[in-house]
């Protein structure tokens, strides 16, 4: 079954650039895909319209078997609880410490706090950053400040993993971990949707690879 | 609520579903945690909430302290309507064997409860006794003061007095039949006047509260806007996002109610002196109110309602405009 399916999408923000043209592509549920293209090129717009932080211009965006245009108002929270997200500028919130960061889906998704925390725990843990949980984020470096972005984005365990340029501040060797990480959770049926300029890391990854180029789907579609 | 199906992945990653009573406690969990953490947050900027709370006390405090002194004159003025009487000022050439005479009739009449003669000689007694210008008397001939004769009718409803009143008055010896309730009606239609002033008060500084709230909250929204939108960003709903803003609202509204009333009572009791010495004056045994737990209550109730309908208005317009994107 299909997990993110586009049908002609296009996209043209409110200036009347055309962000995204005609983009077609299916991704399969459990699959493992990389977005890259140049700077500009629509990486992020295009996974903006997947967790709803934009509407297409025109096309379908499909998310399970959910047709994105007809989600009603009030359903956009529950659809994002689905999707763990890494933000390309990390979106930590510095009024509070790193545990509370990673903490934020499930106290939000009202788990008990007990639980919770082992579960933000193990996620910090898969990052390697546990020794810096009391810390405020705004304290650490910006791999750190991406790290603490990735352990939120898996913590409640999401079933469609969103990444935008999760490795674009981390020295090769933790590029390396943040990708065994993403991998790990695709073998247990995640589907993850990696968008990065990392062209060696992507040709290390072998996987499936969508190019954008001036907004178009150029290759992978 | 809606919460139903939405969490259950359909296969893979690991699926956890939050089961029924756990959504019951954990929502339990988030309102006492939200209820808290919103009031930490007033405290933690004294100055800035005290400013606020000090505005809100005093919008709540005026027609509060309208009400209670509504309450005070409506309590005065049922204190007087035990005892109405009718004065009967009887003309200059009627004798005082006839005044005597007429005053030994009138008991009989089975209307009255009570009937007492002031004669003119009786009259000047007390006029010279109370009165400034008792010196005043001494320029006339003769006593120039009218009998007087005291009536206390049995019936104390108004339209009973009336018409004893108007029976009272074509007697041929009474020039003038006085219904002394007349200045108590008076004081209910002023009391009229009064309390119809003090609902316009009551409302326009209930929409002041409002705005006070609304606004104030309007701020805090926007100066927390990056935490709306990463909340939102990782599923937060709208009631989620909302939650402590109607919590700020409740515990706006709860503060500046208590501290306007405490401001209701150290105002009655700067008035509490003059007005019994007033109450002294008129022999009445009349005492002043304050709020009294049923005001109390009823001022607290309200501070709440319109804390947290102001939250709840402001907050659902512009939550609206904080999207992520
Ligand atoms: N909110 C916006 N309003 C207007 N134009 C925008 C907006 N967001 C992006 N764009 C434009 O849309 C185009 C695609 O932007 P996008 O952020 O998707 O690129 P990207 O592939 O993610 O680039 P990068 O690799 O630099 O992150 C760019 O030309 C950008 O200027
Ligand atoms: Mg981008």
């Amino acid at each position: 079954m299909a997990e993110i399916r586009f049908t002609n999408v296009g996209k043209r923000y409110a200036e009347g650039h055309d962000a995204l043209i005609g983009v077609d592509f299916t991704l399969e549920s459990g699959e493992m895909a990389f977005l890259t293209g140049h700077s500009g090129a629509g990486k992020s717009t295009l996974l903006k319209l997947i967790m709803l932080m934009e509407r297409p211009s025109r096309g379908q965006v499909w998310v399970g078997d959910q047709e994105l245009n007809v989600l009603p108002r009030h359903q956009i929270a529950w659809h994002r609880r689905r999707i763990g997200v890494v933000f390309q500028n990390h979106q930590l919130l510095f009024d509070r410490s790193v545990f509370d960061n990673v903490a934020l889906p499930l106290q939000i998704a009202g788990y008990d706090p007990q639980d919770a925390a082992r579960r933000v725990r193990a996620a910090l843990d898969k990052v390697g950053l546990l020794m810096r949980e009391k810390q405020n984020p705004i304290t650490l470096s910006s791999g750190e400040q991406q790290r603490v972005g990735i352990a939120r984005a898996i913590v409640h365990k999401p079933k469609l993993l969103l990444a935008d340029e999760p490795t674009g501040n981390l020295d090769p060797q933790l590029s390396e971990d943040v990708m065994r990480l993403f991998e790990q959770f695709n073998r247990i049926g995640t589907t993850v949707l990696i968008a990065s300029h990392d062209l060696s890391l992507i040709n290390r990854m072998q996987r499936r690879t969508l190019v954008l180029r001036g907004g178009r789907l150029v290759s992978g579609g | 609520m809606a919460e139903k199906s939405n969490t259950v992945a359909r296969r893979g990653a690991q699926v956890h579903r939050v089961s029924q009573r756990n959504r019951l406690s954990s929502w339990l969990r988030h309102h006492l945690s939200v209820a808290l953490t919103s009031l930490q947050r007033i405290l933690r900027t004294p100055l800035a909430s005290f400013m606020t709370l000090a505005v809100l006390a005093i919008a709540l405090a005026l027609p509060s302290f309208m009400w209670t002194v509504v309450h005070n004159v409506q309590q005065f003025a049922a204190g007087w309507d035990t005892h109405p009487r009718i004065s009967l000022y009887l003309h200059q050439q009627v004798s005082d064997e006839r005044a005597e005479q007429m005053s030994l009739e009138l008991m009989l009449h089975p209307g009255l409860s009570g009937v007492e003669l002031i004669d003119r000689d009786k009259g000047l007694q007390d006029f010279a006794r109370y009165s400034e210008f008792a010196n005043l008397i001494s320029l006339f001939e003769r006593n120039p003061l009218p009998a007087v004769i005291l009536v206390l009718p049995t019936d104390h409803t108004l339209l009973a007095l009336q018409g004893l009143q108007q029976e009272l008055s074509v007697l041929p010896e009474v020039q003038e039949a006085q219904l002394d309730l007349e200045w108590l009606q008076r004081l209910g239609a002023y009391l009229n006047v009064l309390e119809r002033f003090t609902w316009v008060v009551s409302g326009l500084l209930a929409l002041a509260v409002l705005l006070i709230v609304g606004n104030t909250l309007r701020m805090t929204l926007e100066s927390r806007r990056d935490e709306i939108i990463v909340t939102k960003l990782v599923g937060a709903t709208d009631a989620w996002v909302r939650r402590p803003f109607l919590y700020t609202g409740f515990w706006l509204g709860l503060c500046g109610a208590i501290l306007a009333s405490v401001l209701v009572f150290l105002a009655m009791e700067m008035i509490r002196a003059p007005v019994d010495r007033l109450a002294q004056l008129y022999m009445s045994s009349f005492s002043l109110q304050g709020l009294g737990a049923q005001g109390l209550t009823t001022l607290i109730a309200i501070g709440v309602a319109l804390g947290w309908l102001g939250a709840f208005v402001s907050t659902g317009r512009h939550l609206r405009e904080i999207e992520p994107s």
